[in-house]
């Protein structure tokens, strides 16, 4: 049924460990490329733990994957971001004394080439690249909705609009995958129904979306398929509706009633 | 004061470009206007701010830009001046012309700037600065004791006679006339090293506000975030080492050609802490407030060795504390006020000061709104 060119990454029995603890155990999954794949599970399960492993910034020790269609072994994060995998971070990590104009077009770093001569000389080249670069950058913070002066320091957004310059900063890249870590976290219900739609947006323009979220309730209304992690292991995978009616799902996380959960 | 100040930079172009031409004249005339007014030592004096400007602001990229903290910078410095010094000197008999020779201290201090960062890569903050201060030592050290068993440096004893600038038969070691002004070789250099700093703050602006620029940033700001962004954290931070490195090593050929001698103790650790207090003071990754820095720390400490003693004198009928250690201690005392006055420096970057503007209405609207959802 599924194409082997169809599948964007895939994971076959990735382990990490930190000393005694594995942090995750023979993960296996694979990620359709156009789908909202999200990662469900209890805290500490090891969903940040796969993020790391697949943008590099952890070296895996079982298992490989590969990321459209090439495998990568031992590769650094700028490696892997320039392969196509962008992502954020859980504890919001922005360059926070750069305006949010700047945190953007950092983003752009990996498609764009001027270096110290483009810099010095500031040819018509590199006058168009820097131009484009800013350009773009204007774009997608509006894309995202941040509609603050785009000279405004990182730091002082609010929270939810940290979250969505940090989704900018990682669409800047021009990825073929995104890998949000709890965008949603801190965020009101009125935040989340709006990023739930600009995820749709982001969807709908051809890029891979994987997602972590505790919101249980954005992920089962937005998951093509969600898998869930728990003390390292992959427990479920599925259409949100199979995963929701797991057993093993939700004594694990969802958690019914107190009494189902102890029974 | 700062209105006039602002006003300038508020208005039009042409007024910007009024206040160019008018700091240009004030920058040419300024030798002979402190030679009239302040005494003949001053030129030389600011013959050494500039100096120091270029230092300043060869690691502000290291330190402003890419935020790598470096303890041991006048390593570098002392690199470009030692190889000045040998290609220019009696030393080893050679005399390579100006031109060639700046140029390879520039390369040398480069290439040692690529020698320090590639081990240190992976270390940041307090472990970097140890590291750095370490590598200043060894420099120096070997400078020190490079005399036996071959002798290369000369040891202790230093390097002297060593060439004047020259450009063809033009030597700006004597003194040259031109429409009955003389010109002193202090004078000349000034205008040489004025060349110089103009161009090393044209080349920090470049690169300030550029790709590059900003991968070293974003560096400074999360490195774990700036390589998942995409950005070879290794080659961006050797470039940042190289580039900083290479003002040193301009700033230590044009030291060794003007002062015609140079020795392992120009190059202390102090010197380097000099120089971090530089750009710390006036405004770390701010261009302006790195060269007020400079000038500050090159000028206060002068104006108070003249004006120390004799006010006392006037005061208390004798010097009481000798001019020097006043010096130290009132350089501590303005370290300390500075850092606890003003954080990001004297001068901190036009951008965060029209963020503290931006920031404050944007405060207000938010408290607004929370008071506005708490009504509701
Ligand atoms: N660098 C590390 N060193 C040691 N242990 C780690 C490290 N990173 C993660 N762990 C451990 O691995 C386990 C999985 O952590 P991880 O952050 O992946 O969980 P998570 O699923 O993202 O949880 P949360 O929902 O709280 O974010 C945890 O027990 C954590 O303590
Ligand atoms: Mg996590």
């Amino acid at each position: 049924m599924t194409q082997q060119n169809s599948v964007l990454l895939d994971l076959s029995g990735v382990g990490k460990h930190f000393g005694g603890l594995a942090a995750l155990s023979e993960v296996s999954l694979h990620i359709r490329r156009g789908e909202i794949y999200g990662l469900i599970g209890p805290n500490g399960a090891g969903k940040t733990t796969l993020f790391n492993v697949i943008t590099g910034l952890y070296q895996l020790d079982a298992g490989n994957f590969t990321f459209d269609g090439a495998r990568y072994v031992r590769c650094k994060p700028h490696v892997l971001a320039e392969a196509g995998i962008a992502r954020t971070f859980q504890n919001i990590r922005l360059f926070a004394n750069m305006t949010a104009l700047e945190n953007v077009m950092v983003g752009r770093h990996v498609c764009s080439s001027s270096g110290i001569w483009g810099a010095l000389l500031r040819n018509a080249a590199a006058r168009a690249e820097e131009h484009a670069i800013a350009e773009r950058a204007r774009e997608l913070l509006s894309y995202v909705g941040i509609d603050r002066p785009h000279q405004t320091l990182a730091k002082h957004l609010s929270y939810g609009e940290q979250r969505r310059l940090e989704i900018a900063r990682a669409l800047a890249t021009d990825p073929k995958l995104l890998a949000l870590d709890e965008p949603a976290a801190g965020m009101n219900a009125t935040e989340t129904a709006s990023l739930k739609e600009l995820l749709q947006t982001i969807r709908g323009s051809g890029i891979t979306v994987l997602l972590i979220e505790h919101d249980v309730k954005l992920v089962l209304g937005l998951c093509d398929r969600v898998a869930v992690l728990d003390y390292g292991k992959k427990i479920a995978e599925g259409v949100p509706e199979e995963v929701r009616r797991n057993p093993a799902v939700i004594v694990a996380y969802l958690g019914g009633d107190a009494g189902e959960a102890a029974a | 004061m700062r209105n006039v100040l602002n006003h300038l930079l508020r208005h039009e172009r042409r007024n910007a470009w009024a206040a160019f031409l008018l700091a240009g004249i004030v920058l040419l005339v300024l030798p002979f206007a402190t030679d009239a007014l302040l005494g003949r030592g001053w030129v030389r004096i600011m013959d050494f701010a500039l100096l120091y400007m270029m230092l300043a602001l060869g690691l502000n990229i290291v330190v402003g830009y890419a935020g790598l903290l470096d303890l041991g910078y006048v390593a570098f410095f002392a690199v470009g001046a030692y190889t000045y010094a040998l290609f220019g000197s009696p030393q080893f008999g050679l005399h390579w012309p100006f031109w060639a020779v700046l140029p390879m201290g520039a390369l040398f201090a480069c290439i040692f700037g690529v020698l320090l960062g590639a081990p240190t890569l992976r270390l940041r903050g307090d472990y970097l600065a140890i590291v750095t201060l370490g590598f200043g030592e060894i420099i120096r050290i070997f400078l020190n004791n490079l005399n036996a068993p071959v002798n290369i440096t000369n040891g202790p004893q230093g390097i002297s006679q060593i060439d004047p600038v020259r450009f063809g038969s033009f030597s700006l070691g004597s003194s040259h006339s031109l429409a009955g002004i003389v010109f002193s070789p202090v004078h000349l250099y000034y205008y040489l090293f004025l060349l110089f700093t103009l161009l090393v703050i044209f080349v920090s602006m470049r690169l300030e506000k550029s790709r590059i620029g900003r991968a070293w940033m974003a560096i400074r700001e999360d490195e774990v975030a700036a390589e998942a962004m995409g950005i070879n954290t290794r080659n961006i931070k050797l470039l940042a080492f190289a580039m900083g490195a290479s003002f040193g090593g301009i700033s230590g050929g044009l030291f060794a050609g003007f002062q015609g001698f140079v020795s392992p103790e120009s190059f202390s650790l102090m010197e380097s802490i000099m120089i971090l207090c530089m750009v710390v003071l006036g405004g770390m990754g701010n261009i302006g407030g790195v060269i007020l820095g400079s000038v500050l720390l090159v000028l206060l400490p002068e104006a108070l060795r003249n004006g120390a003693g004799p006010v006392q004198q006037a005061l208390f009928g004798k010097v009481v504390v000798d001019p020097e250690a006043l010096r130290m201690l009132l350089f501590g005392v303005a370290l300390i006020a500075v850092m606890v006055l003003r954080p990001a420096g004297l001068w901190p970057s036009a951008q965060r000061r029209r963020e503290l503007v931006v920031d404050d209405a944007a405060i207000a609207e938010q408290e607004q709104e929370t008071v506005y959802d708490a009504a509701k």
